[in-house]
């Protein structure tokens, strides 16, 4: 049996990671996900885990530590934020094109400049195509669900890819909430023990990892990875369920609020999520047919079943915490605007970019967003494509 | 499967483009990427092997502890050799063609 527990999203992470005790750590760190390995560390100073943590001089180490470390054969964890992740940059995408099932926490933050140390999806979503699975998390118990399902669905010897469990900086990392952490054993027989797939250090069976791959191969072994994806997709489904069948709380690629008959309706990933819940209950109760669609599994991008839950709406409104700069519109527009394309269903999409650099997201303004939204269902037109919520204008 | 034929389809081979072999850069003929090859004076060499240390490609081959040739199949012709023969006893040639020894 779990037990509640108030802890911040930073603390329950470093629970888990203490209830999944990897093999190794590595890790440099960054506001505002210092407090995870600072906190694991101490787990380690004191013996409750049986982890090698390695102190390493920058985020491009740490992440180069934890690839080798898993190559080896160890189950491996981190941690990290904005600039954190962009100096991983070159060795993200060699994780994930080696198969290596390394589980890092993001703690979203802004990725200069100007330096802003507050949330928003810059950094993962700038992170997408690197071949890592990405969970978005709408609060603290989700921040400590999602890592624990990351490594079971990661290991799975089809799936075999590392897992970017994202949370809201601050917003999430520093909010206590009362969550159920699950007894160490049961996270433990859940998550199960690691299998290395063909570690380095079994000397008996020598073999060559990450070698020169030019024009002859490369295109192949890419098309090899290609096909990891739907796999991912199927086990983010099925340790969802797993998840949800032996602690009580299910999860899927995505959460729906008041969807299914909805007139108008909102996406957001993480804690926006939350705040867009209580105002899709407060408009239905004015007889407003509002609805949401959480984003819970970004990568691999679920886009025929996210075109599927919005068809049919009048209008909907797709929220970003995240520019793409040059594109005109934020990265999760861009991905839904073209997986309703594909599927052939016309619905009239606005895109909203909010929430730059931990900018607050108030309630009033998610309201103002379903208004307009209620004037584009009964033009059928989007008169501006893309418009910055919660800004000075 | 020890080698994979150049003709090999993606799902015939091993997941994230490893070599399921150690070791194996020996098999891979690099002569083609030669525009010059080196030519040793025996006459005039030392033996100090400091040849052998630098060729990045260990392609300086060496018998009883002393120079006896270069790998035809290996060297990429990058002259690193000569340029640190103490004696300058190596010169590049034109050409990639070597004698195969
Ligand atoms: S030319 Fe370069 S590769 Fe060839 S033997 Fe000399 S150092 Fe080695
Ligand atoms: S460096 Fe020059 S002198 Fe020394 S072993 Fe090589 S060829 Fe001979």
């Amino acid at each position: 049996m779990g037990i509640l527990q108030p802890l911040e999203g930073n603390m329950a992470v470093a629970e888990a990671m203490r209830q999944i005790n990897p093999d190794v750590v590595a890790a440099y760190p960054i506001t505002p996900s210092t407090e995870i390995v600072q906190t694991f560390a101490t787990f380690v100073a004191d013996g409750k885990v049986d982890t090698n943590y390695v102190a390493v001089e920058s985020e491009h180490s740490a992440m180069s530590a934890c690839t080798a470390a898993a190559a080896a054969g160890g189950r491996v964890m981190n941690a990290t934020s904005a600039n954190g992740l962009a100096l991983m940059w070159e060795i993200l995408y060699i994780t994930a094109s080696l198969r290596l099932p390394v589980m890092l926490t993001v703690v979203n933050r802004a990725l200069s400049g100007n330096i802003n140390i507050h949330c928003d999806h810059s950094d993962t979503m700038g992170a997408r195509d690197a071949g890592w699975i990405q969970l978005y998390a709408e609060n603290v118990q989700e921040s400590y669900d999602n890592l624990i399902q990351a490594v079971a669905i990661g290991e799975r010897m089809d799936v075999r890819l590392p897992v970017m469990s994202c949370l809201d900086g601050f917003l999430v990392s520093h909010s206590y909430e009362l969550l159920e952490v699950e007894d160490d054993d049961a996270v433990r027989e859940w998550v199960g023990p690691y299998k290395p797939n063909r570690p380095l250090l079994d000397i008996e069976n020598p073999y060559t990892v990450g070698p020169l791959d030019l024009y002859d191969f490369y295109m192949e072994h890419k098309r090899s990875q290609w096909e990891a994806y739907p796999t991912a997709m199927q086990a983010v489904i099925e340790e969802g369920k797993r998840f949800g069948d032996a602690f009580g709380r299910h999860y899927g690629l995505m959460e729906t609020v008041e969807l299914d008959d909805a007139d108008i309706a909102i996406v957001a990933l993480g804690s926006a999520a939350g705040t867009a819940k209580d105002v899709v209950e407060q408009l239905r109760d004015q007889g407003v047919k509002a609805g949401l669609l959480k984003l819970r599994c970004f990568r691999p991008f679920p886009g025929e079943q996210i075109a599927a839950a919005l068809a049919g709406r009048k209008a909907v409104c797709v929220m970003d915490r995240a520019a793409s700069f040059g594109a005109g519109t934020g990265p999760l527009y861009h991905e839904i605007a073209a997986a309703m394309y594909g599927a052939g269903h016309a619905v009239p999409i606005q895109n909203i970019i909010y929430g730059l650099g931990g900018r607050m997201l108030r309630p009033e303004e998610i309201e103002t967003v379903f208004r307009d939204l209620v004037q584009i269902a009964e033009s059928g037109k989007v008169t501006e494509t893309c418009k910055w919520l919660g800004v000075r204008e | 499967m020890k080698h994979y034929p150049p003709d090999a389809k993606w799902h015939e081979m091993a997941d994230a483009g490893i070599i399921p072999q150690a070791g194996n850069a020996r098999e891979y003929d690099v002569s083609g990427w030669r525009s010059e090859h080196p030519v040793r004076d025996a006459e005039c060499c030392i033996q100090c092997l400091f040849c052998w240390v630098y060729c990045p490609d260990s392609s300086v081959i060496i018998k009883d502890e002393k120079v006896v040739a270069f790998d035809p199949v290996h060297c990429k012709g990058c002259g690193i050799c000569a340029q640190v023969c103490p004696k300058q006893c190596i010169t590049m040639e034109p050409g990639g063609e070597m004698p195969q020894e």
